[in-house]
């Protein structure tokens, strides 16, 4: 327990929870900004697959890393304007969409990675993000802060502005209304399907770029099954966090403090279960966390209902 | 780009019955031309690496073969998706059913239990068709009496199934006297699936698989459980509203699911390999989700649609090694296939008109 | 003379083979409360959809103020001066009055929402025309009434000059509508030219200074209210004399025998207390503006919904909240919403006939279904109950509204029940499928059922039930045979001692 106690509070700790929880952040915003206008998004997985690789090549062929990042939010944002097309426009199933998506952009990765690197033995690697070390000087989180790389810190901007965007812009309300009542919006005078898909590009990019950030940040190479159900925790740490920024970012933080202290616990107690076990707890647990919100969760009420205009 | 966004689809009063069956066949020529820039990327010819793929994969007896043997776990996978989507319960868990299926089959069939083989052979399939409909069990339950979604539940077992298989494979299932990876104890050779043709790998699992398609797709016609099923996927408000028990129903559709995706495994380990490793599937039950889509949820269709997708692994795996293509190409086909699947059997039912 | 607000010219309008709008054209002249009269499926709400760019018509143009109108674009109606109540309001429930309100004011881009200043506006708009709400409740909370009072601030804050409302007195009490109309006269003396759309033939009378009356898509007739009778526009509406109504409010043949009992239930969460007992042979009336627990109590007398408290007795037993077990019992139900609930669309109608009685013996043997059985069945009752369909195998959802409710209420009825839970019953449907629903209902109250009729439309009730309670808040009144309209509509607003017999 006093072991436990003690890793809880060592910065390195704090440091590597937040670096955990970095891909988990861009993604649950994704999927939360996907959700409100009413569209389920499972092409997570894929998406983050993705933006991972296409960051990482543009980066490998000369690109800076700040390119790069941009690079997999385009390339996010493009598999995101082929869901909408598909779920908004056409009105497809949002469920098979999405893994169809995921499908795609996953085995379309994997081909190009091949096509580009066909003799390699282990995987070509690049120059990673530095530490930032902006906010030397606070206490307690100063430490914690400095060691995280720009894209986590944009990691923690982006919470803020998305609930800004969302509770005190006209487009946030637009979004949030055509996940509630399509018609309300468009009584309105607005495109349901317009912000619908804006929606969903934005999040698909900044799914995107969370992918990217295992590439170019977390580590310096692209691996395959590096996603690992990363994308998937994402969708349920949504639900736990009622569609709210503020709460997604509690969700991510705490699911990777978690997951650090699963690593931590596995490397340090002589391992006496098997270490399977220890890696079953992120998905175990956020099952319960499901489980447990399930119930009183507040759906975008138009969540999943596609919106046929002038349809009797 | 307003008319685009806003393009409005209206209801077909009848479905013409040709489009409804030329939907897959437009979806996968659509797919094949698409994917063709793909080859061309790679650097080969693109009709020479489509002939091989097909030649590889239905061009002689050896390759029928092949393709036979990889049908045999999609056709089931096939059905485990096509039975649950039906019910609209997205069983997106497949894949780990099918290792907690192997698994159990490998516990029974592979152990020293002194049982004669005609009763340990059957309980060795119940064994692997339990394991599968157990696992699915929690996710379903967990939809009827917690409301929680299926999709990321069934989704996030796989990581747990396949991890938990490691363990056993790291222990107590462990084969002590085979080197490099880990891999399970044998099935005893008596319990295993025998074979149909001579010089291939087709096995009995074949012949288990196709007849329960046929099965299957009876149940859904002529039985009051298949019309459950049916009044419940399609609606299952009217279905309670009705009297029809849906918790019930959704609870047997999640079993019966399940245990196909477990006897995918059992398949696998008792008629192909002989025994368990991680790397046994190459997920097949995430292409059963599509196998299922492509054929429209239909039972007899799905069999047709996993011998495509499975000549489709087999093709791509010779061509791959020919002309240098990257054997990813087959999944990239099986996804594109799926999403124009979609496309077209949504332009068969409604028409779509700009403003 | 001012020229025209609006002009309507030619307005077509098709839904496969259907004709919703044949060539209509019509003008509003400024100041002027214009009513657009028909039945359902006359076609009123499709030419205001249309108008409000909903739809687009498929010929035909429109000019508001002189300008023409851009079509199908709601965004260029309301530019243009135009607003609309819809009739199943289009609010967010889960946001508040302000945030529907401000919705699509702003331009979409702007970094912040001026909330402050919206707020105040909505404030002095509401006090201008007395349409008191709070800006910061959520949708949710509200009530019909207050709900349909946002829909027109809605309009009113974006400075509408035309208002159109589309059925808007089908969810409010007798009293709720003087209020509203008050409230159209306060709009029209600031200006406004106003739409009203309405089956209701007194209140359009009451209300507007020319009446149109549309016919299966046809603009038929334009009358002056002062020149015109109630009898004359349901003629004109219908296409035919149209006798008064069915019957009158009688003793009919009931018998004491007490069939259903509800012993003080409490369900869902809406519905507080209800105790009521239906006798052999009666049709037992519940009126209640939507909202007020009455779907939870059709819920719980179709065994939807377990009560929290209390209990249902058919016979002399407790019944279990399991819709099956009311089959078993005899209890015929017709379901409020017909599409999504009474019928499994996608289902062939043979199957929708069968869906509550298919375990039974002549339809099922050991798991397997009896096809040719179900589909005898079927054929019944698609005979006896008048259904137009295109054959048993057709899926359900390819019939019309009334169509389906014939089917639902065939199978209900054909195995005479001895019990039926009737909920809305004929919302939406034309004057004929309604008079047939009618009848039926008096004919099952011939052979001795017991009947229960939930409904909003108070001439319903008048017209075929034989004692009447309300729900208000979730309770219920207790049950008379002698209300007046004034009495009910009270009650229906809140003031429950209406509810008690008044001396002679």
């Amino acid at each position: 327990m006093t072991e436990m106690l003690d890793i809880v509070a060592s910065a390195p700790f704090w440091i590597a929870v937040l670096r955990i929880a970095t891909p988990l952040i861009f993604g649950t915003i994704g999927v939360l900004l996907c959700e409100r206008a009413g569209v389920l998004n499972l092409g997570i997985e894929g998406i983050m697959v993705a933006g991972a690789f296409a960051g990482w090549l543009a980066v490998y062929q000369g690109a800076s890393l700040s390119t790069g990042v941009l690079v997999a939010a385009a390339v996010g944002a493009l598999f995101g304007l082929l869901h909408g097309a598909l779920t908004v426009v056409l009105a497809l199933s949002q469920h098979v969409t999405g893994l169809g998506i995921t499908l795609f952009a996953t085995s379309l990765s994997y081909y190009a990675y091949r096509v580009s690197f066909p003799k390699v033995s282990s995987p070509p690697t690049v120059n990673p993000f530095g530490e930032a070390h902006l906010f030397d000087g606070l206490p307690a989180i100063g430490p914690v802060l400095s060691a995280q790389t720009p894209l986590t810190l944009l990691a923690l901007a982006i919470v803020p502005l998305i609930a800004y965007v969302l509770y005190r812009t006209p487009v946030g309300l637009a979004v949030r209304m055509v996940g509630e009542n399509p018609a309300a919006a468009e009584g309105q005078g607005l495109s349901v399907n317009g912000v619908r898909i804006g929606a969903i590009v934005t999040g698909s990019a900044l799914m995107g770029v969370g992918g990217a950030f295992l590439t170019l940040s977390a580590f310096n190479a692209f691996y395959f099954n590096m996603i690992n159900g990363r994308g998937w925790i994402c969708v349920a740490l949504v639900v736990f966090a009622s569609w709210r920024p503020g709460k997604a970012l509690l969700g991510a933080i705490l699911f990777a403090a978690f997951d650090a202290l699963q690593l931590r616990l596995q490397q340090s107690s002589g391992a006496t279960l098997p270490y399977q076990v220890y890696l079953m707890i992120p998905y175990l647990l956020s099952i319960l966390a499901l489980a447990l919100v399930a119930r009183r969760a507040a759906y975008p009420q138009a969540l999943m209902k596609p919106y046929r205009k002038g349809e009797r | 780009m307003r008319s685009l966004l806003n393009l409005r689809l209206e209801a077909r009063a009848r479905v013409p019955l040709a489009m409804a069956l030329a939907s897959p066949f437009v979806a996968v020529a659509f797919t094949l031309l698409a994917c063709a820039g793909l080859i061309v990327w790679a650097g080969a010819p693109v009709s020479r690496a489509y002939a091989l793929l097909f030649e590889s994969a239905f061009g002689s007896r050896f390759a029928i073969g092949e393709t036979l043997t990889r049908a045999t776990p999609l056709i089931l996978t096939g059905l485990s998706c096509a039975v649950a989507f039906r019910a609209h319960f997205y069983n997106i868990g497949a894949e780990g059913q099918l290792y907690l299926g192997a698994l159990a089959a490998v516990a029974v069939g592979g152990s020293a239990i002194a049982l004669p083989a005609p009763i340990l052979f059957p309980l060795m399939i119940a064994a692997g068709m339990a394991a599968g409909a157990l696992l699915l069990a929690v996710p379903a339950l967990a939809k009827t009496r917690l409301g929680v979604d299926e999709v990321v539940t069934t989704l996030l077992l796989n990581f747990v199934a396949l991890l938990f298989v490691s363990m056993m494979l790291d222990g107590p299932m462990k084969d002590t006297t085979a080197m490099g990876w880990p891999q399970s104890v044998p099935i005893r050779p008596e319990l295993e699936f025998g074979k149909l043709l001579e010089r291939s790998r087709v096995h009995v699992g074949l012949i288990i698989a196709v007849a329960l398609a046929l099965a299957l797709w009876v149940v859904n016609v002529r039985t009051t459980f298949g019309y459950e099923m049916r009044a419940v996927g399609a609606n299952a408000r009217a279905a309670r509203f009705a009297g029809i028990p849906v918790d019930s129903v959704m609870l047997k559709t999640a079993l019966l699911s399940g245990a196909l995706a477990g006897l995918a495994g059992v398949g696998e380990v008792a008629g192909r390999a002989g025994y368990l490793t991680l790397d046994m599937s190459p997920g097949y039950g995430y292409s059963g989700i599509v196998i299922a889509m492509l054929a429209g949820l239909n039972p007899l269709g799905v069999v047709l649609a996993a011998v495509f997708v499975a000549g489709l692994i087999v093709g791509a795996d010779s061509m791959s090694r020919a002309v240098g293509v990257p054997t990813y190409l087959a999944d990239v086909i099986v996804s594109v296939s799926l999403l124009s699947m979609l496309v077209a059997t949504m332009l068969a039912r409604y028409r779509v008109r700009w403003s | 003379m001012p020229p025209p607000v609006l002009r309507l010219s030619g307005i077509t309008k098709r839904f496969g083979a259907l004709v919703a709008n044949d060539a209509i054209s019509l003008e509003l002249a400024s100041g002027e409360v214009l009513a657009l009269l028909g039945e359902n499926g006359a076609g009123k709400s499709t030419l205001v959809n249309i108008l409000f760019g909903h739809y687009v018509g498929d010929a035909g143009a429109i000019e508001a103020f002189g300008e023409p109108l851009p079509p199908g674009d709601p965004a260029s109606a309301l530019a243009a001066g135009i607003g609309m109540v819809h009739q199943h309001f289009t609010l967010g429930d889960n946001l508040s009055v302000l945030d529907n309100v401000l919705l699509g004011t702003e331009k979409l881009w702007r970094p912040f929402s001026r909330r402050r200043e919206a707020r105040a506006r909505l404030t002095e708009i509401s006090k201008q025309f007395g349409l008191t709400v709070d800006a910061n409740a959520r949708i949710a909370d509200l009530s019909v009434g207050e709900r349909q009072r946002v829909e027109i601030l809605k309009a009113l804050y974006r400075g509408a000059r035309i208002l159109i409302l589309d059925e808007p007195t089908a969810v409010l009490t007798p009293q709720e509508s003087e209020a509203l109309f008050a409230t159209l006269k306060t709009l029209v003396a600031d200006g406004l030219s106003i739409i009203f759309i309405s089956h209701k033939l007194d209140e359009v009378l009451a209300v507007s200074q020319r009446i149109a009356v549309l016919r299966q898509g046809r603009l038929v007739a334009i009358r002056d209210p002062a020149a015109s009778s109630k009898a004359e526009l349901a003629e004109l509406m219908v296409g035919r004399r149209v006798d008064a109504p069915v019957r009158k409010l009688t003793r009919g043949v009931s018998t004491p025998e007490v069939l259903l009992s509800v012993r003080e239930l409490t369900a869902g969460g809406k519905l507080t207390r209800a105790s009521f007992e239906v006798r052999r042979g009666e049709i037992f009336g519940i009126a209640g503006v939507s909202g007020n627990g009455q779907a939870q109590l059709a819920d719980a007398l179709c065994g939807l919904l377990p009560p929290a408290q209390g209990e249902i007795r058919i016979g002399n037993r407790s019944i279990s909240p399991d819709p099956h077990a009311f089959v078993h019992a005899r209890v015929g139900r017709v379901p409020e919403d017909r599409s999504s609930v009474g019928i499994i669309g996608d289902l062939a109608i043979w199957e929708n006939a069968i869906s509550e009685r298919y375990r039974e013996p002549r339809f099922a043997r050991t798991g397997w279904l009896q096809r040719d059985a179900a589909k005898a069945q079927a054929q019944r009752i698609v005979e006896q109950f008048d259904v137009r369909c295109s054959g048993l195998d057709a899926p359900a959802k390819s019939m019309s509204g009334g169509n389906i409710q014939k089917l639902i209420l065939g199978r209900a009825l054909v195995d005479d029940p001895q019990i039926i839970i009737a909920s809305q019953p004929t919302w939406g449907l034309d004057v004929g499928a309604v008079s047939y629903i009618h009848g039926e209902l008096l004919a099952a109250r011939e052979r001795g059922a017991a009947i229960v009729l939930i409904s909003e439309d108070l001439d319903e009730l008048f017209a075929i039930a034989d004692r009447i309670a309300v729900m208000f808040h979730g309770v219920l009144s207790e049950a008379r045979d002698d209300w007046t309209v004034t009495q009910i509509g009270l009650a229906m607003a809140g003031g429950a001692q209406f509810a008690h017999a008044q001396p002679a």
